[in-house]
């Protein structure tokens, strides 16, 4: 009799507990962050097979050089890195001339001066800034991030249940989603009623308010393609996003590629080691 | 299982071709965390360096870092080059060039050891072959180098004469870009 | 060890080996002639899997020591120089980081195991406190090592954590200071907690040879949870465990190569690839996901309890909550130790397992979040209050009241029952 109570009773808050949890997304309230989720994209890089395009990661090298660069430094990538394989596939020589474009402080000589000569291949991207005080002198006290990690810097909550069928399904794009929505996403004038503050711009993909102090950067026809790719302003963050995805994580082709062989290996392994413990298990009942 | 002969070479080679599976499996898996102790991508990279030798005078010699090793580059004087072409070949305890720019059985003599077309001109990683140490310049009996650590003493060229050192000190592999340019590596 | 050793040195050198050092009898002993149940299910790999894993970490952990800078100017930039330039460095630190969750989730399910099958019963209560301890390192370790990268998140984990020990009375304050080697957690203390990361797993690999000393003397719990009468009912440790072993571990490594090679950080958060700021702290803290049930436990402690305040209330519970698995050999009251015999402990066992994984999900949540109309917070309050009832109340009560199914006589009868039943179909 105690038995079937205490039975009941936990099935009762096993489904109570069941039913919260698959109700807890449907719960959000309007203050959350970005007030609009990102809109997915179709990627090269995505899925099992997926690996970066070229052609994509140099067009998105032009528009970060011609746009992004101007506030956003890059440190951790080294113009080496563009020559890599796996990335924008630019030649050695095509490399040594684009790091050139770019100085760099160095020193001291035998003068004890310091000079500045051209940027070689294994120097680091410019930074627009000397440093954060100055970034931030110069962008009303917001300082551009740098942009090295932020593709994977950048990724909005998915929330309950999504984050449990993505670990079945991989969605490893979250930030170049992102990315690509927030640069696309801005509106002016903002909704009627919404009041933004000073110097901010209403953006309803971006993820810790209503608005933020980057401008609108892409406009459609800003940048010219030589490859006929079309200059809209949707094209330009999509190439952009790509981009910086292969900044944040260069070596995302060879972790596919040896991922195939590696699970390949693991699974013929695996299925010998099935039917040789089913031989060694054979007459022993268990 | 005694009515079934087929079954013990079934398993066996199972369990054999598991193992040498697995075998194979690891020792493919042991190379990444071998391969990493090599030089990293940054380190590579920094293996060519250019360097501008505009102001180096006669008599003069500037040390630049490659590898993490001093080369040193003298513009040596008449003197100097004299003094290293007099040298006869039999006279050296290393009797080959050590020149990466030149033939590996080239003979140790001045011109071989000297910038091609530029007899003025040496290029050298200033390491002492004997156990690493770095040589002092414009030392020694032979007006060359001289290493504090165990007395080895080398020549204008650069080449062994004296002491526990086995070989002439080694010429990386360089080039000129423009006639004051060189990059070395 | 218990009387079973069947070694016997085959080669001069071996009998020459054997007088003088006998540790190859130890290792025939151990994994060749060890008699092992004959009904041991899946669930019994796992020990083997968590050695894997062990193993992985310190290999791969030692190859990162060598690249890896412990000083808080260029932490996060040597981790990324692993991830960018070095040879393979992307991989290893993948298989290092994903490691660490592939290890919990292992421990997750031997701890849920031994939970199940009553494994922590007389006479293996040593056996499971050495697991526990191994389980509280491994937090240690997994803890420390999340700060390593100098990220966001982990600098400000690092913050929060080291602030548990403020919440003593009068001596707290002194010791967080002791703790993180200065006012706020800086250089000193990313030193110091590198120092520990790489000791902690090997004084884990020193419990876990204790842990099978145990284990061996004791010998396995099994599936009916009764003791091993007769010769009939084990088989010998080599090939029989151990090609299930290895069939296991094979098939765990699939699973942990999914997550490595191609969401290789869905099981971490994105702050921690900005690198870590003092001024800024992210806008939701959470920890590692899992630590994320004992999180809920902490932040369910919303209210003062007499003299103790709400903030020591918290800490006292979330250590509470890890201590209490210590007691538990005593706790559990049943004579039988298999739920599989045990009708209502399995209830409460199944809704203690789900509970633990809503905690989990409570963890990750804001506190005022609303779920079912009702504020995580409470939620938690609800869910810690059948986290610790279920061991100072259902358990010892449940061994008076519940009435066992009649256990087999020996596992070698249940095994012949069970393929007699079998081939009648």
């Amino acid at each position: 009799m105690t038995a079937k109570m205490i039975r009941w009773a936990a099935a009762a808050i096993g489904l109570g507990i069941a039913l919260s949890t698959s109700f807890a997304a449907a719960e959000e309230t309007a203050t959350e962050f970005p007030l609009l989720k990102p809109t997915r994209q179709e990627w090269s890089f995505a899925g099992f097979f997926g690996q970066y395009d070229q052609a994509q990661l140099q067009r998105g090298y032009h528009i970060y050089k011609e746009v992004c660069s101007s506030c956003h430094s890059m440190k951790l990538v080294k113009f080496r890195n563009l020559a890599d394989e796996g990335g924008p596939g630019f030649t050695e020589e095509q490399v040594k001339a684009l790091a050139a474009e770019f100085t760099i402080m160095d020193g001291p000589n035998d003068e004890g001066e310091m000079f500045e000569r051209p940027r070689l291949p294994s120097d680091p991207f410019p930074s627009p800034y000397p440093n954060d005080k100055a970034a931030s002198f110069s962008n009303g006290g917001a300082i551009p991030p740098d942009l090295s990690l932020i593709a994977k810097a950048r990724a909005v909550h998915r929330g309950f249940p999504q984050f449990v069928f993505d670990m079945f399904w991989p969605y490893q794009e979250q930030g170049p989603d992102y990315i690509a929505s927030l640069l696309t996403g801005y509106q002016d004038p903002p909704p009627e009623g919404v009041e933004v503050p000073e110097g901010t711009y209403y953006n309803p993909h971006f993820m810790n308010g209503i608005s933020l102090r980057m401008p609108p950067p892409i406009d459609d026809d800003l940048l010219e393609y030589t490859d006929g790719t079309p200059q809209t302003k949707e094209q330009y963050a999509k190439d952009v996003a790509a981009f910086l995805m292969w900044a944040a994580e260069p070596h995302l082709d060879a972790r596919k590629a040896l991922g195939l062989k590696v699970m390949l290996y693991l699974i013929v392994f695996a299925g010998i080691l099935y039917f040789a413990k089913r031989q060694v298990w054979r007459g022993v009942p268990h | 299982m005694a009515e079934t002969p087929a079954e013990p070479t079934r398993r066996d080679f199972l369990l054999h071709a598991a193992g040498a599976f697995g075998v194979v499996g690891v020792a493919a898996a042991a190379w990444p965390f071998i391969d990493q102790m090599n030089p990293d991508a940054s380190t590579r990279a920094l293996a060519a360096v250019e360097v501008d030798i505009a102001g180096v005078e006669p008599g003069q010699a500037i040390t630049i870092m490659w590898r993490g090793k001093p080369v040193v580059i003298r513009n040596r004087t008449e003197k100097e080059v004299e003094e290293g072409k007099a040298v006869k070949l039999e006279d050296l305890k290393d009797p080959l060039a050590r020149n990466a720019n030149a033939d590996a059985n080239a003979d140790a003599t001045d011109a071989n050891r000297a910038a091609a077309g530029k007899e003025n001109i040496l290029v050298m990683t200033k390491v002492c072959t004997h156990l690493g140490c770095i040589p002092l310049d414009e030392s020694g009996e032979f007006g060359g180098w001289f290493c504090p650590c165990h007395g080895s003493v080398y020549d204008t060229a650069g080449r062994i004469r004296k002491g526990p050192a086995p070989e002439n000190l080694p010429i990386p592999p360089y080039a000129f870009l423009t006639d004051t340019k060189i990059r070395i590596g | 060890m218990s009387g079973h050793s069947t070694y016997v040195p085959k080669t001069a050198l071996g009998k020459w080996f054997e007088a003088r050092l006998p540790v190859v009898r130890l290792l025939h002993d151990t994994a060749v002639s060890y008699p092992t149940p004959r009904n041991l299910n899946a669930l019994w790999t796992f020990g083997g899997i968590l050695s894997a894993m062990l193993v992985v970490q310190i290999v791969t952990g030692i190859v990162l020591a060598m690249h890896y800078a412990a000083d808080s100017r260029v932490a996060f930039q040597s981790v990324e120089g692993i991830m960018r330039d070095v040879n393979w460095g992307w991989l290893i630190r993948y298989l290092h980081s994903n490691g660490a969750s592939m290890f919990f989730i292992a421990v997750y399910i031997h701890i849920f195991r031994g939970l199940y099958y009553g494994s922590y019963k007389a006479p293996r209560e040593i056996l499971w406190i050495l697991g526990v301890i191994i389980y509280l390192l491994m937090m240690a370790a997994g803890f420390m090592g999340y700060v390593l990268p100098w990220g966001q998140m982990s600098f400000w984990g690092a913050t929060v954590i080291t602030n548990f020990f403020t919440a003593i009375p009068i001596i707290g304050q002194p010791i967080q200071t002791l703790l993180i080697g200065g006012f706020s957690v800086d250089n000193a203390t990313l030193n110091r907690f590198f120092s520990l990361h790489y000791l902690i797993p090997f004084l884990i690999a020193g419990v876990v040879v204790l842990h099978i000393w145990a284990l061996h003397v004791a010998g396995q719990n099994n599936p009916l949870g009764i003791d091993v009468k007769s010769d009939k009912d084990t088989v010998p440790f080599t090939p029989y465990a151990t090609s299930k072993d290895v069939l296991w571990i094979v098939l765990f490594m699939i699973f942990y190569g999914w997550f490595v090679f191609y969401q290789p950080n869905f099981l971490g958060h994105p702050d921690n690839y900005i690198e870590a700021n003092p001024l800024a702290t992210p806008a939701h803290i959470v920890p590692e996901w899992y630590f994320l049930p004992f999180y809920a436990i902490l932040r369910a402690i919303d209210f003062n309890i007499g003299p103790i305040d709400a903030k020591l209330g918290g800490v006292l519970a979330m250590f509470g909550a890890i201590a209490v698995l210590a007691f538990l050999p005593w706790l559990d009251t049943s004579k039988v130790r298999s739920g599989n015999f045990r009708p209502i402990f399995r209830v409460a066992f199944w809704v203690f397992a789900v509970n633990a994984l809503f905690l989990g999900y409570l963890g990750s949540v804001k506190t005022d979040d609303i779920i079912l109309g009702m504020q995580a917070v409470r939620w938690a309050q609800l869910s810690t209050a059948y986290y610790f009832a279920y061991f100072l109340i259902i358990l010892p009560l449940l061994g008076y009241i519940e009435k066992p199914k009649p256990l087999p006589l020996s596992i070698n009868d249940a095994i012949l029952a069970k393929s007699a039943a079998g081939s009648a179909h």
